[in-house]
Formats: C-alpha cells, structure tokens, sequence
C-alpha cells in the first residue's frame, strides 16, 4: 500500500506502463513543456505534473510534444493505435474535445466497426475535466455524457489514486479507444493505493457506501460529494447505496438494478450538463428495467442546462453540492 | 529510370483495374442495385498506381472518400471490394463500411474515409510509429484539392515539420472540390504545393495524368523522405472523368470538357502511347492485359452479386473488441 497523490497515480502508471510495453507512447500539447525555449525541455512539464520526467525517460519519440493543434494530436494517436502503437494522447483540457470530435467521433470510434471488425484502435485519451475552478465556460465541461453517447468508445471517469491506477492500466492495455477523464478538483487529493500489478474492468461499478434506502448513483468528484451525504445521513438511520460508476461506456446496469430493486428510490447526481446525460440516461434504464421496484421517482442533482459560468457565486450556484444531494435524499423520502 | 517490362505490365494492370472497376460501378449504379454513396476515382489512376508501386505493404497510406484506386493501387483484394461495394458480409468490411470507408490493414491501407480532410492527421501518426520504428518506413496522406482547404490538413502539415515524421502530403488536384472550381476554392492561385512549402516542407510538382511523371518524381521524394529528412508534399495535377458523386448532374463543367479530358488527359491513353512508340511493350501485351482485367472485373461484380449477405444480428458486432 502507498499513499499518494491522484495525480502521482496518473504519472506512476503511465511511466511504468511505458517501461513494461514500448510500444506505449504519449503525445500532447506541452506535456514536456519548454520545447524550443531558453529554459529547454521539461523546463515547465505537463500543466496537471502528470508527465514530469517521462521525456528524460523514454525521449522525443516516445514522448511526443506536439503544437497546440488537438486535431492533429487525435489524429496522430488514430494513426499511432492503426500501426501497432498504444498511444495515449493528451488533451490538457477536456472542452477542447471539441476542435478534435471529427478524429474522436467520426474516426477513433468508428473505425473497428466500418473496417469490419478487422482494425484495433488502442488509443487512450486522457482529458482534465470538471468545474470548481472558475475557469468559465471553455475550461470547465464535464464531457463525459456527450462520450458516452458516441458508440465505439469506452469512457472512464476514476475518482480515487486506487482506481486511476487500476482503471489506467486497463485503458493502456484495452485494445479500443478509451476516453479517461480526470478531474481537475482531484488532482490534489490522496489515496491508499494497493501494491501489485493489479487492474480494474471496465463496466464494473463500486458500491463505496451501503445502505438500504436510496440508490445514489455518480461518478468523478461527485463520489465523495455523495459519500459525505451518505456518511451525514447513516447517523440519522437513512442508508445510502452510493454507486461509483467508474465507467459510463460500459455501463453497469445490474449494479443500478440491482441496488434499485432493494432501495425504490433512485438519485442520480452527476457534473454534466442535463439533457440527453448520464443522468437522464440512468433514470430511463430504471424506469425501463425496474419500474415495479419504485416507491417514488427519481431525483437528477446535476447542474442546470447552462454553460459552466466563471463568478464564484455563479460557478457555485451552478454545481451540484452535498446540500443539493441531501435534499435531493429528503426529498425522495418524503414522497408520499 | 527504366522500368522493367514486368514492372510496366504491373502498373498498367494496376491503372486498368482501377479503371474498369470504376467504369463498370458507373454502369451498375446507375441499375440501382448499389446502396448509398459512390465517388469514383476514374481519371486519376497514375497517382494512385504511380504513388503505390513504390511502397511495400509496410509503408502506411490513408485515402480519401474516393478511395477505390488508393485501395486497389495498395493491394487490396478486387473481388472483396467489389462485394464490399455491394454490401455482402463477405466484402472487405463485412458489408458495415461500404465504398467510402474500405480499409485493408495488413496491406497498410488505413482506409478511405468519408470526412474531407479527415485522413491527414491520421498519417502523420503512421508516420510517427514509422519513425519510431526506425526501419525507413513513410506514411502517404492522399488528399484532394478539397482537403487541401481543411484545417485539419493545415494542423497535419504543421505537426509532420515540427516532429521530423516521415510523412508525405499527396495532394491530387483535379480541379474540383465537389462541385466547385479549384480557382474559387484554393486561395493560393491555383497552387496546392505553395501552401505546403510554407508550412516548411520540400515540395515537388508532377503530371497526374503521365504514370511516368508520378512514379519518378515520388522516386525522388520517397528517396528524400526515407532518408529521415522529414516529411514533403507533392501536388499532381490530374482529372475527373465523372462528378464528385454518382448521379451528379455536372453542370459546372464547361462545353465539350469531359469529351477533352478523356480525349488529350487520358492516363491510360498516355501511357499506351509512351511504352509502344519507345517500344517498351507492344500494343498486344497491352490489349492482353485488358482482356485480363475485364474477366477480373466480370467475375468480381457476378461474385458481388451471388455473394451472402449479412443478417440484423450483424448489427451488434464488432463495436468495440471488449465488452
């Protein structure tokens, strides 16, 4: 066991991923950082620190600072996995998703399904996501709903050091393209991580808190939102579920299901924008698959259908909150 | 330098193949009996040939949505297109792509692909594992003069300079970007190759239309690239015998335009003419090639025809390689 850092445990994976395959290589803008300059590279490194050293390590080719040009940074990771490589590319913030959604959307996902089955496309593209920051409307999105939606991608959301690493790995060794986002507000945060080589599957959530009356799903920061509701809560006798998703492509269905079919109730809370979301998209499959289990209907905490905005009483006003999440629990026990 | 008379036999086949495919999808489209979306490449068969007969199946290309004679030119199998054109689960992608999106990996084709624009950033990571490889391996981006207008290809031609990729940019200018005229669409008067060079690349021009102009100047370019000098561009002038799609009416062409290209801009044309007046070959090796060439054709389209074709369950596979 270690204790470290969220963003060590990103930085400690790729490093020893790319010591265990060679053919593991990263790409993104400024991950070495002061290519070019007086200061000369790593002078600066990778903003999040989730790449310091790697470019002393393994050198210009296997550690590829690019030009600010994320179409091309997605575009060669595509090229990259297509020739035998594992790339995992860098987009330094996860809005940015949008200048490359054509190599993301049209091409990464879709590529194993038009060639008939007969490519792999073992790409990872790790993305800083998440508000808190009053970094405004391009520099706060949580992306991850708009992903899910788009077939051929897997999508994984870790919200400890233990599961960056387990869930890492297994992006890095997937042969589909992954889609990793890691919150900014966690980078800071610490964690026990187990020793070993060990790795998480993808679509298998983590039930972090136990309790007989609500389900609460989520993902990301919102995990410890929820687990502090949860904690608040269980001194009062109600008992929280709370699901981790981990991953929301693939989903795991039989986890919501299952608890649901014990609690009745269904809470989703989740950073991403409303409509056509994880959330919406949680509370149909349960209305579809274990609507006789319900005692009330289901409660969405989520920020409202906005752009993220950047004054702090804005910002704050606009994200969910263990206050939000708490009446939300209320709210679904005191139906009827 | 001088070709072989197998290797002029080669290419020859190579452009005929390409020709007659596209000449007899032209026809069969018109029946109905073909799905969706067809850009046929007839016209610019010396690019693709005169391109490909330089690579191995370990140099990396990526084409464009008018990808037929990239695919064939890089050695993918004709019948298995064919059927792939008719949508069976036999064809190259198990009918999930159709003509836009055919891809042959184990041949280093890397696919057509149906976003203009889409394919160059592709290349320069094949180009960057080419490197990484060390072993002189290039990636080739086919673009058209429609490309040649993406941001995309502009973020490409940037991030091939600055990390030295082994990547070359092959621009195919047959005037026309869908329906629009090379002259209102491509700023930089009418020049494709400027726009390379100053992105900071060597850059070389060629007849598209001649085989024997590609294949030496790609002889030259390949030879720069291979040497680790980085990346280049090339631009070809060439022609479209048909519209940007199958059904395009073409009525910005001008007054008796097809009849003259395919009557003074035949590549095919061409080089019959060039190997039988140097007396490389004679017309009857040639004409015997053709002969060749239309059974291929004819058996690939009955083939497409008879071939089985996929069921709903089809649907569901090949998503994702985990689930």
């Amino acid at each position: 066991m270690a204790n470290m850092m969220y963003r060590e445990a990103v930085l400690r994976t790729i490093f020893e991923e790319m010591e265990r395959d060679e053919n593991v290589v990263m790409l993104g803008e400024d991950i070495v950082g002061g290519m070019g300059t007086a200061g000369g590279p790593e002078a600066i490194g990778g903003i999040w620190s989730t790449s310091t050293g790697l470019f002393g390590k393994f050198g210009a080719n296997r550690v590829i600072d690019t030009p600010i040009s994320e179409s091309a940074i997605i575009g060669a990771a595509n090229g990259l996995a297509l020739s035998g490589k594992r790339p995992i590319a860098e987009l330094m913030f996860a809005d940015f998703i949008g200048v490359s959604l054509d190599q993301i959307w049209n091409q990464m996902g879709k590529f194993r399904y038009m060639f008939g089955g007969k490519s792999k496309c073992p790409a990872v593209v790790r993305m800083a996501y998440g508000a808190g920051f009053n970094a405004a409307p391009q520099h706060s999105q949580s992306v991850h709903s708009l992903l899910t939606s788009m077939p051929g991608l897997k999508v994984v959301i870790p919200s400890t050091p233990a599961d960056v690493v387990g869930l890492l790995r297994t992006a890095i060794r997937d042969d589909d393209p992954v889609m990793f986002l890691e919150h900014k507000a966690l980078y800071a945060t610490k964690g026990e991580v187990p020793d070993g080589d060990y790795t998480i599957p993808f679509g298998h959530a983590r039930l972090t808190r136990a309790g007989q009356d609500v389900t609460i799903v989520t993902c990301g920061l919102m995990v410890g939102f929820c687990e502090r509701v949860a904690d608040k809560l269980a001194k009062e006798g109600i008992g929280c579920d709370v699901i981790d998703l981990r991953t929301t492509s693939p989903l795991d269905e039989e986890a919501i299901l299952d608890s649901v079919e014990v609690t009745g109730r269904l809470i989703v809370v989740d950073e991403s924008t409303p409509r056509c979301s994880i959330a919406t998209d949680i509370v149909a499959l349960v209305a579809e698959k274990a609507y006789s289990s319900l005692k009330a209907p289901s409660v969405m905490v989520t920020p409202p259908h906005t752009p993220v905005p950047f004054a702090r009483e804005l910002e704050s006003a606009y994200l969910p909150s263990t206050d939000k999440i708490e009446a939300a629990v209320r709210k679904i026990l005191a139906w009827r | 330098m001088q070709l072989s008379r197998d290797a002029l036999l080669r290419a020859y086949r190579q452009m005929k193949v390409i020709r007659e495919f596209e000449e007899r999808l032209h026809t069969e489209i018109m029946t109905g009996e073909i799905a969706g979306f067809t850009h046929l490449y007839c016209g610019q068969e010396a690019v693709a040939v005169g391109v490909c007969e330089h690579l191995d199946s370990v140099d990396k290309i990526i084409s464009t949505h008018r990808g037929h004679g990239h695919c064939i030119a890089k050695g993918c199998d004709v019948p298995t297109m064919m059927k792939e054109i008719w949508g069976s689960s036999e064809g190259t992608c198990k009918g999930k792509g159709g003509s836009m999106h055919i891809a042959d990996l184990d041949h280093g084709m890397l696919g057509a692909n149906g976003i203009v624009g889409g394919g160059a950033p592709i290349a320069v990571g094949a180009a960057m594992a080419a490197k990484i490889d060390g072993k002189g391996k290039v990636s080739i981006a086919f673009s058209g003069d429609g490309a040649c207008n993406q941001g995309t290809t502009f973020e490409a031609m940037n991030m091939a300079v600055v990390t030295k990729a082994p990547c070359i940019f092959v621009f195919e200018n047959n005037h026309y970007s869908e329906h629009t005229g090379v002259d209102y669409a491509v700023g930089t008067n009418l020049d494709i190759a400027s726009r390379a060079e100053a992105f900071g690349m060597k850059v070389w021009r060629g007849n598209g239309v001649d085989f024997f102009s590609v294949h030496e100047t790609m002889r030259e370019v390949l030879e720069y690239v291979r040497a680790g000098n980085g990346p280049a561009a090339v631009e070809f002038d060439t022609e479209r015998f048909f519209g940007h799609f199958e059904g395009d009416p073409q009525r910005y062409r001008g007054e008796g335009e097809l009849d003259r290209i395919r009557d003074e801009r035949d590549c095919l044309k061409i080089f019959r003419e060039k190997v039988t007046q140097a007396k490389l070959l004679e017309g009857a090796d040639l004409d015997a090639v053709d002969a060749d060439v239309m059974s291929l054709i004819e058996a690939s389209v009955e083939g497409a025809r008879a071939a089985p074709r996929p069921t709903a369950e089809d649907v569901l596979t090949d998503v994702y390689i985990s689930y």
